[in-house]
C-alpha cells in the first residue's frame, strides 16, 4: 500500500541546498514552459512544482508563471543568467523560509511505534517541518518502509531536525536511511 | 636486468592470480628492464622453494592437481627468514580476530629485510600503525592497494597522482556482496532474504555472509582508508558500523520513486568513520550497480575524483598486487 499527503510540495534530493519561488514572465506561445524549465534541470533543481497565473495575464501580455524549486546554494545567479538568455523574463525571486532539505527513509514499526508522534517531534521545534511522506506497509507483522523530507529555516537547523530524527528512531527501533554526506560539491 | 626476488604466502584465488599476472606479463616486465623471479610460494600444506626461480606454470598445476604447491615441510616464517629475497607478498586468507597468519608474516618479513605487498586486510585492520612503523623503522616498502577496492587503485591515486591535495572526504561502496543483493533486491523487488540465497548459490555470498552484510568487511576497509590516507590510528571499534539487513523492497521502492538508489557506504567525513545504507541520487557517481565498487574521493585542487571498478576476483586483485610489486620493484 502507497499513500502520499496531497501536499504541493514534492520530494526533493538536495542536501546543502535551498528552495527558491521564482516568478517568470512567459510568453503566450507553445514551447515557452519549456524554454523556462530546461535550465532549471540543466543545473540539477528539482522542481516541485509549477504554476500558471493566467489571470494575471501583465501590461506587456506576457504570463506570469510561479516555479518553486530546490537547488543547490551558489548556482542561482548562472540560473538566472541562463534563462534570461534564452528569453525568459525573470520577474521576482524568493528564497522561501525553510531553505534546507532532507530526504530520508525510515524502516521498521512505523506505524505502530506512532508516526504522529515521530513527525510531531520535528514539526514542534519551530525550525523544521515534515513535508512529505510516503509510506509502504507489505503486510501486519512485517516492518514498514517510510520516505519523509523535512525542510527546515537553514543547514544548522536541518542537521539538529536530523540528529532528533535519529534520536526517536533509535528509541523506536527503527532504521534510518540519510542521504550521503558528500552530496554536494565541496561541502 | 633488474632481478627481483618475490616469496609468496597464500596460494589461494589471489596468489594463484598473481602468479597467472606474472606470467601473462613476463614479456612486459622484461622491456621494463625487470627480472621478476617467485623463488618460494607457501600454502597451508607446505613450501616450494627454488632460489632460481620457480616454474609458476609448474606450480599451478600442482596446486590444481594436488590441491598444494608444497613439496617440502617448510613454513612461511622459515621462507620469510631464511630465504633469499626482496619482496615478501602475502596473501593469506582475511582473518579479522586476530590477523593471522598474515600479522607474525608481515612482521617477520619486516625484520627480516623483506619490502611488503599484500592483499590481506586483517592484519592492517588490526594493526595498521605497527605494521607501517616496522617498515618504516627498517627503510622498507609496505604496499596495500588489493587489501581495500580489489583491483580499484584507491590509495595509489590518493597518494601518487592525488599527492599535494588534502582530502576532505571519501565515501564508498567496498563491498561488492552488499552492492550486488541491494541492486537485485532493487531491480527485482525481491526480499533480502531471498537475494542473500542467490548470491550464496552464485558464490558472491559466503555460507555465513555476516561479515560482509553486516558491514563488517567494509568498517575493516575503512578502517584501512582512514589510517593510510587520514593517518587516523583508527581501529575498527572506531567505525560506526549498520549492515543492509533490515532493508525492505519496500524502501528501496520509495527511494526509487524519489529518485534514489540505497547502497552501502563507507563514508570518511570530518574524522567520523562509518558505514551504513545511504540515500545516493541515482545520477551521482555512487550509483553504481552489480558487484562493482567504488569510491569517490573530494580533494581541496582537484575536487571530486571517483574511480569505480572490481572490487573482488582473481586477477582483478591480481592487478593491484601486481602493481604495488613494480612499485617497488622500481624504487630498488
Amino acid at each position: 500500500m502507497f499513500c502520499s499527503p496531497n501536499k504541493l510540495i514534492t520530494p526533493l534530493c538536495i542536501v546543502g541546498g535551498m528552495i527558491v519561488s521564482m516568478t517568470l514572465e512567459l510568453k503566450d506561445i507553445p514551447g515557452q514552459l519549456v524554454l523556462a524549465l530546461a535550465p532549471i534541470s540543466e543545473m540539477h533543481g528539482n522542481i516541485m512544482s509549477v504554476v500558471h497565473h493566467r489571470d494575471e495575464r501583465t501590461p506587456r501580455g506576457t504570463i506570469p508563471v510561479q516555479v518553486m524549486f530546490g537547488i543547490e546554494q551558489g548556482v542561482l545567479d548562472e540560473l538566472i543568467e541562463r534563462l534570461e538568455a534564452s528569453g525568459v523574463r525573470v520577474a521576482r525571486v524568493g528564497e522561501e523560509r525553510l531553505r534546507a532539505a532532507v530526504s530520508v527513509i525510515l524502516i521498521g514499526h512505523i506505524v505502530h511505534s506512532d508516526i504522529g508522534d515521530t513527525i510531531d517531534k520535528i514539526d514542534s521545534t519551530g525550525f523544521a517541518e515534515v513535508v512529505d511522506l510516503s509510506l509502504s506497509m507489505p503486510g501486519i507483522e512485517q516492518p514498514s518502509s517510510a520516505y519523509l523530507v523535512i525542510n527546515a529555516v537553514g543547514e544548522k537547523e536541518l542537521t539538529n531536525a536530523l540528529d532528533i530524527l535519529r534520536d526517536v528512531a533509535h528509541k523506536k527501533d527503527l532504521l534510518v536511511i540519510e542521504p550521503i554526506r558528500l552530496n554536494s560539491e565541496g561541502k | 636486468m633488474k632481478t627481483i626476488r618475490l616469496s609468496i604466502a597464500g596460494f589461494g584465488a589471489v596468489g594463484q592470480g598473481v602468479a597467472h599476472a606474472v606470467l601473462l606479463k613476463n614479456d612486459y616486465l622484461n622491456k621494463q628492464g625487470l627480472d621478476l623471479r617467485v623463488v618460494g610460494i607457501a600454502d597451508s600444506k607446505g613450501c616450494e622453494i627454488d632460489p632460481s626461480g620457480i616454474d609458476l606454470e609448474e606450480a599451478l598445476m600442482r596446486k590444481e592437481q594436488e590441491g598444494t604447491v608444497a613439496r617440502g615441510n617448510g613454513t612461511a616464517q622459515e621462507m620469510i627468514r631464511d630465504l633469499d629475497h626482496e619482496i615478501f607478498v602475502d596473501l593469506t586468507p582475511t582473518n579479522i580476530e586476530n590477523g593471522e597468519p598474515g600479522l607474525s608474516n608481515m612482521f617477520s618479513a619486516f625484520e627480516s629485510g623483506r619490502h611488503v605487498v599484500t592483499s590481506n586486510k586483517g592484519p592492517l585492520a588490526l594493526r595498521f600503525t605497527d605494521l607501517k612503523e616496522a617498515s618504516e623503522d627498517n627503510g622498507l616498502f609496505f604496499r596495500y592497494e588489493a587489501t581495500v577496492g580489489g583491483a580499484v587503485p584507491i590509495f595509489n591515486l590518493v597518494h601518487e597522482a592525488l599527492g599535494g591535495n588534502t582530502v576532505v572526504g571519501i565515501e564508498g561502496i567496498l563491498n561488492g556482496t552488499c552492492n550486488y543483493i541491494l541492486t537485485r533486491m532493487e531491480d527485482e523487488r525481491l526480499p533480502y532474504e531471498h537475494v542473500l540465497k542467490e548470491a550464496q548459490e552464485l558464490g558472491i555470498a559466503e555460507a555465513d555472509p555476516t561479515y560482509d552484510v553486516e558491514g563488517i568487511d567494509s568498517a575493516c576497509k575503512l578502517v584501512i582508508i582512514a589510517n593510510s590516507i587520514f593517518g587516523m590510528k583508527a581501529i575498527y571499534r572506531d567505525v560506526n558500523v549498520t549492515g543492509i539487513k533490515k532493508i525492505t523492497p519496500e524502501a528501496l521502492e520509495l527511494a526509487d520513486k524519489n529518485n534514489y538508489v540505497v547502497k552501502l557506504i563507507c563514508e570518511a567525513v570530518n574524522g567520523r568513520l562509518t558505514v551504513a545504507p545511504r540515500l545516493v541520487p541515482k545520477r551521482h557517481p555512487l550509483a553504481v550497480g552489480g558487484t562493482l565498487n567504488v569510491a569517490s574521493i573530494l580533494t581541496d585542487l582537484a575536487g571530486r575524483i571517483t574511480i569505480s571498478g572490481k572490487g573482488a576476483g582473481s586477477i582483478e586483485t591480481a592487478s593491484s598486487v601486481l602493481s604495488d610489486i613494480l612499485y617497488v620493484a622500481r624504487n630498488l
